[in-house]
């Protein structure tokens, strides 16, 4: 029974590099990056039936992952945080960054994001999706997804001290400029 | 002295210009002050960041995938 088709198996092994890449910036784990993805690919051929042909297979699993990585977050909260060593160690094949030290700097300030924040942010600049698989991933409001991103952004100019921010009043206009800008 | 609660007559918004507590009723501050530029570059360090994560597909999930193929036995026909 537990075939699958050569096609939408590709499809899935095709989405695997970057649902790995979200899954480690969500855990900051190599480790438990793979389990978590590993396990997303078996929910996700258990469940093959309810996948829509023609709809986005990416989006689809990342929905798995980011849910399965919601539960068990909830459930290992307290015995977590091993961040910063292990992080490091366990990504072995980091290709050559030409500023190692940004790299590092960015990946910590990253950590300090609010986790719907943090996701709402790679999802959209990183994984390449649009505001709306965002919010669908997320299972919230598009709008909520924008102001996640805005904020989260903010905080990162702030925490990289990229640039001091202008004290904009309720300017509308900008608001609606910004929004409207990206994607 | 009343709170601004009373309902009794409220005829005049109190938007006049040199009204200066109705301005931090909103504060959307933090919702988008960043300049193009500023966007641009924490877009490019986020993809960075991003890529240097991203690798080919570990062999465990070719396998993984590959096995669920062949129903039969345990398709070890590499």
């Amino acid at each position: 029974m537990n075939t699958i088709d050569p096609a939408l198996r590709d499809t899935m092994l095709g989405a695997v590099p970057s649902l790995r890449a979200f899954a480690i910036s969500l855990c900051g784990n190599v480790d438990r990056a793979d389990d978590l993805v590993q396990e997303t690919l078996l929910r996700a051929l258990a469940n093959i039936d309810s996948f829509q042909p023609g709809t986005n297979m990416s989006a689809w699993l990342f929905t798995i992952l980011r849910n399965l990585f919601r539960s068990e977050y909830r459930k290992r909260r307290r015995e977590v945080e091993d961040s910063d060593g292990s992080y490091a160690e366990t990504l072995k094949s980091q290709p050559e960054q030409t500023g190692h030290v940004e790299f590092e700097e960015f990946r910590k300030a990253l950590e300090h994001l609010p986790q719907d924040q943090r996701e709402a942010l790679i999802l959209v600049g990183a994984s390449g999706f649009s505001y709306e698989e965002a919010a669908e991933i997320c299972g919230c409001a598009v709008g909520t997804i924008k102001s996640r991103v805005n904020r989260a952004r903010t905080r990162l100019a702030q925490l990289l001290s990229i640039e001091s921010l202008n004290d904009f009043g309720p300017d509308v206009t900008t608001r609606a400029v910004l929004a409207g800008n990206d994607r | 002295m009343h709170d601004r609660k009373s309902p009794e007559k409220v005829e005049t918004p109190p938007d006049k210009p040199d009204n200066m507590e109705v301005r931090p009723l909103k504060k959307p501050k933090d919702a988008g002050a960043l300049t193009r530029e500023t966007q641009a570059k924490i877009g490019q360090q986020l993809r960075a960041y991003y890529d240097g994560l991203v690798e080919p597909t570990p062999d465990r999930f070719v396998d993984l995938l590959r096995q669920l193929d062949k129903p039969t036995g345990k398709g070890s026909s590499e």
